[in-house]
């Protein structure tokens, strides 16, 4: 149970998707404008990570991994390097199934995420939070607290820094700054701010 | 649009990176070092190329509902030869580059010009328009991979350049430069510059102490 705590708040402040791996910026930097539509991407973020990451774990596990297929009688088969192109077809699924669902059964939170929940299928925070939990050898139980906590930590990360950006409209920039460049300045502040926590030892 | 332009205008004029805002994750995260910066971008290019070849060729025979679907497919086929290759050949940068070599499938440049520039275009100027996006790409990585490797360990390709103030030379290097945060500021600053240069791409202003001052009047 311990491990499984550590394994959620590590990975919403020390190894946070976007300010300590750089995963999602495009999105991260593009939606960032106003809190409104970064509070709905990020909850539209949670979820999908929440879900997507322990799917994967389960079609590494059964499908692909070494010996995997054991249960189908092809236990010589070594399918990894399928990983990439079944993760992203899975991710592309489930956001599929997601979105009919809350279409069908919260219509509230399905027009509060409009376009954004389509376009998560092609963040590469989701595929990328997969791609770690491979790398990484984490069971069923220990994909799901990652998933939520990566989740949570990007939403975090995102609420925050459009936060700042509201605050940031007033400022005068000087003119080859503006928009973008200032952006990416807030963002990098932001980073080393986020680097502070690194420190967090968990007994 | 002359195809000397299809090829030449992403580097500096329309560049994925500063002005497109397309397929930023990798460049802040892999830049630390100009050996994998250069990895990655001939990995990045040469996916660049047969997706838009691929998607080209088949334009005509798209339906539209399922053209991301397809693009997609495309793209990770590409990027697991890609991927399978680095590993047989080059173990050692493959290990560094971790996950973002996987992650060229989501990277915006590759889909962002299948789908605006290869869906309508013949297969040579495809091809073009994906060289000079993956060069466009390539060189914001190098100079910030030069830029941090340089100041950050002294040396670039493992050739000395700045003598280190533990092997008895002068330099000091700032560690923030290894920091992932250094890029960010980088980045911004070769934005800054790019935009100076050229007053165009300068973005307006959302909001201005002025207009207050109208309204009353």
């Amino acid at each position: 149970m311990n491990d499984l705590l550590t394994i959620f708040v590590r990975s919403i402040f020390v190894e946070n998707l976007a300010l300590a791996f750089f995963l999602g910026m495009c999105t991260f930097l593009a939606v960032s404008k106003q809190i409104r539509t970064a509070i709905g991407l990020g909850v539209a973020m949670i979820v999908v990570l929440t879900v997507t990451v322990p799917a994967n774990n389960l079609i590494y596990t059964y499908m692909l991994r070494e010996g995997a297929l054991d249960w189908a009688g092809f236990g010589h088969l070594d399918l990894r390097y399928l990983g990439l192109i079944s993760y992203i077809g899975v991710i592309a699924a489930i956001v599929q199934i997601l979105e009919m669902l809350l279409n069908r059964y919260f219509p509230a939170l399905y027009f509060a995420l409009g376009v954004y929940l389509p376009l998560l299928t092609v963040n590469c925070a989701i595929l990328g939070a997969s791609l770690f939990m491979v790398q990484r050898d984490y069971g069923f139980v220990e994909s799901v607290a990652f998933g939520a906590g990566v989740g949570t930590g990007w939403a975090l990360a995102v609420v925050a820094l459009a936060g700042l950006r509201e605050k940031l409209r007033y400022a005068d920039v000087p003119g080859g700054l503006r928009g973008l460049g200032i952006t990416f300045i807030v963002a990098g502040l932001m980073s080393l701010a986020f680097m502070g926590l690194a420190g967090i030892q968990f007994q | 649009m002359r195809s000397r332009d299809i090829l030449f205008r992403p580097i500096l004029d329309e560049n994925p990176i500063t002005l497109q805002i397309l397929g930023i994750c990798s460049a802040l995260a892999i830049t630390n070092s100009v050996l994998s910066a250069l990895i990655m971008s001939l990995a990045l290019t040469a996916v660049l190329v047969f997706s838009n070849t691929a998607v080209s060729l088949i334009r005509h025979h798209l339906p539209s509902s399922v053209r991301l679907i397809v693009q997609v497919t495309f793209v990770a086929s590409a990027v697991i030869v890609v991927d399978e290759i680095l590993r047989a050949y080059a173990p050692e940068v493959s290990r560094t580059l971790t996950v973002y070599v996987g992650l060229i499938v989501t990277n915006c440049i590759v889909l962002a010009r299948a789908e605006t520039f290869a869906m309508n275009n013949s297969v040579g100027r495809s091809i073009l328009d994906a060289l000079g996006n993956g060069l466009g790409y390539s060189i914001i990585l190098v100079i910030v991979s030069v830029i941090r490797e340089l100041f950050g360990t002294g040396s670039v390709l493992g050739i000395k350049v700045l003598p280190l103030a533990t092997d008895g030379g002068w330099f000091q290097p700032p560690a923030l430069m290894l920091l992932p945060a250094s890029a960010f500021f980088i980045i911004a600053a070769i934005i800054w510059s790019i935009r100076s240069w050229n007053g165009s791409q300068i973005e307006e202003t959302e909001f201005r102490p002025l207009d207050l001052y109208e309204e009353d009047r």
